[in-house]
């Protein structure tokens, strides 16, 4: 079975700068994973280079068995669509929006139509336990309800991989441990997690943790 | 392995997503299309305008007709002023084509006032003509008070009024007496302005035997006017001269009022392509505000843009979203310009009592001019969205 994520010997310059040196990393699927390190330790550029938002400068990417190298823009937008949920720790939902049509808009590039996007979204938020704020706009929402509703928008194509970058950055601690709660029962229901974040607590509650310092991994166990 | 090909948006879903950065900020939305709007109303209200007013002289010179010729004395060579053949009026009458003819002589002396107190010079611009009975008909003249002259009032002094010179003499109804020519002459009646023949509506009418018994009219007409079948009007035109004085035809003047006023008509143009160049400055004007704010638009929403990208967003389908918003932003304009302008025109022809028309063309040049606008003005900040970076776009806070 191909692994989620392949990285090997990657590397990532920015105008000279060395963001990424000859990182190896193999994400199975299913797994539940922490990638952890301070700011400017390289996690961001990891993060941007597995959700193939950016491209190596050297060294080999694959996600889901497709090598990044090989595909094309629009190849790399469909993959996105398909395979890559993002949650971010700035949200990221659209204003004066409702939550359902927040959560539809993670379906929007995948070709499905309008009203299953919408069937499909009000699932994604029972799952994630918002079915009772189907259509609140963003701002009646708190932060931890926020967060619930990226994620539900991430998962609601049922993508093989999830990418959350500092997840609970923004939220306070019950919040946030509700938000690694939620991870955590879609990892069990099959979805392959990684999150990013600079937080030992968060890293610490994680089967397997990937140590980044200054864009080497030092630690993967 | 699964071919990796971006799944296309449902025409439904461009308009939806390319509708949705609008209605964000619907303060921005109608300031910026109110540009475009003003510049289509403003062209679409002159072209109307300028249509329903021809339409109205079109009308109007429809039911006068355009059959009506005059014939007038020339000048000799010399500038001496000379006058029509008494014949003229029978010569004319006897071409094929001509349907019927009647005329008016100048009384050169005569002129006519209120009472017998008023000083000589204030004549109030008002011409004597000694007219036949026959006028009426040919020149397509009615009376609206009273009635006109016939054989037996031709031989008394009696006069009937063009309409503003019943005006200026304080004439409001007939039986009234003026001082004509040193003799008083009774009103018998009052014509309707006449757009064919101007100069009746400053004329004292009165019979050709008094003006010639008691006024020292010479008996030669002045204006002799003939009516010619429509398909003949023109070669009627060239051979008037001739007929009317086979002898001097250098020194007749022929013309055809309907080609004055539609001449008059013609001068009115150039404004109206003036104003219409000032319509376009102002729809110029609307489309640097629509690319104006979908700049702004893209350098706001680069976050969105990341977000999109994320999703799955190809950069075509970025560059689709802007030039949408862009193209409905000043589709918008163009639609509401529209609405304004026919309401301008139609207002307008009503006030003024035309026939309202604002023409097709100008209703679907404004709706392809707003589309070129929309389209030029969200190129170049679509182009820009679709090219920004992912990585650089979600690290926008």
């Amino acid at each position: 079975m191909t692994p989620v994520v392949e990285l090997r010997d990657v590397g990532r310059e920015y105008q000279g700068v060395v963001a990424l040196r000859d990182v190896s990393l193999t994400v199975g699927r299913g797994e539940l994973v922490g990638i952890v390190g301070p700011s400017g330790s390289g996690k961001s550029t990891m993060l941007n280079l597995i959700g193939t938002l950016d491209r190596p400068t050297h060294g080999e990417v694959r996600i889901d068995g497709h090598a990044v190298r090989d595909l094309s823009d629009r190849a790399l937008s469909a993959l996105r669509a398909s395979v890559i949920g993002f949650v971010f720790q700035q949200f990221h939902l659209t204003a004066g929006v409702s939550t359902v049509d927040n959560v539809a808009d993670g379906l929007l590039y995948t070709g499905v139509g309008l009203k299953q996007r919408r069937r499909r979204a009000v699932e994604a938020l029972e799952t994630v336990g918002l079915g009772h704020r189907l259509t609140h706009r963003p701002h009646e929402l708190s932060g931890g309800e926020r967060q619930r509703v990226a994620i539900a928008r991430a998962v609601v194509g049922r993508p093989a991989l999830l990418l959350a970058d500092e997840p609970t950055g923004n939220l306070d601690s019950k919040s946030g441990e509700a938000v690694l709660r939620l991870l955590r029962s879609l990892n069990d229901a099959g979805t392959t997690v990684l999150v990013i974040t600079h937080d030992q607590e968060v890293a610490a509650t994680l089967p397997r943790r990937v140590d980044v310092r200054d864009g080497r991994v030092v630690r993967d166990a | 392995m699964p071919d990796l090909r971006p799944a296309r948006l449902s025409p439904a879903d461009v308009l939806r997503v390319g509708g949705a950065g609008l209605r964000a900020r619907p303060t921005r939305v109608v300031l910026s299309a109110l540009g475009i709007a003003i510049g289509i109303a403003a062209m679409i209200s002159v072209v109307g305008i300028s249509t329903s007013s021809r339409e109205d002289l079109n009308r109007r010179l429809a039911a006068l007709g355009t059959n009506l010729l005059t014939v007038g004395p020339g000048q000799t060579l010399f500038g001496e002023q000379t006058h029509l053949p008494a014949e003229s009026v029978g010569m004319i009458g006897r071409m094929a084509p001509v349907t019927s003819t009647t005329a008016t002589g100048k009384v050169v002396d005569a002129h006519v006032y209120r009472n017998d107190h008023i000083p000589e010079t204030q004549s109030g611009g008002i011409a004597v003509l000694a007219a036949r009975t026959d006028l009426l008909d040919t020149v397509g003249a009615s009376v609206a008070k009273g009635v006109f002259l016939n054989d037996a009032t031709a031989r008394y002094p009696a006069v009937v009024l063009g309409d503003k010179a019943a005006e200026r003499l304080g004439v409001a109804a007939p039986n009234e007496p003026v001082h004509l020519g040193g003799e008083w002459f009774t009103v018998v009646g009052v014509l309707h302005p006449t757009p064919l023949a101007p100069e009746l509506d400053t004329a004292a009418l009165i019979g050709w035997p008094v003006a010639q018994q008691h006024l020292g009219f010479d008996g030669y007409p002045t204006t002799v006017y003939a009516r010619s079948r429509e398909d003949a009007v023109h070669s009627v035109q060239a051979n008037l001269a001739a007929t009317a004085n086979p002898e001097h035809p250098d020194e007749v003047e022929v013309s055809r009022p309907s080609d004055a006023l539609a001449a008059k008509q013609a001068t009115d143009e150039t404004l109206n392509a003036l104003l219409l160049g000032l319509g376009a400055v102002a729809l110029l004007v609307g489309g640097v505000g629509v690319a104006n704010t979908m700049v702004i638009s893209v350098l706001e929403r680069r976050a969105e843009i990341g977000l999109r990208r994320s999703l799955g967003a190809t950069r075509s389908q970025i560059r689709t979203q802007f030039l949408t918003e862009s193209l409905l932003l000043s589709a918008l304009g163009g639609a509401a310009g529209a609405v304004l302008g026919v309401l301008v025109t139609t207002a307008y022809a009503t006030y003024q009592g035309w026939p309202s028309l604002v023409p097709a063309w100008a209703t679907l040049g404004g709706i392809a001019a707003t589309a070129v606008i929309g389209a030029v003005a969200g190129l170049y900040p679509a182009v820009r969205a679709s090219r920004l970076s992912p990585t650089e776009a979600l690290a926008t806070p």
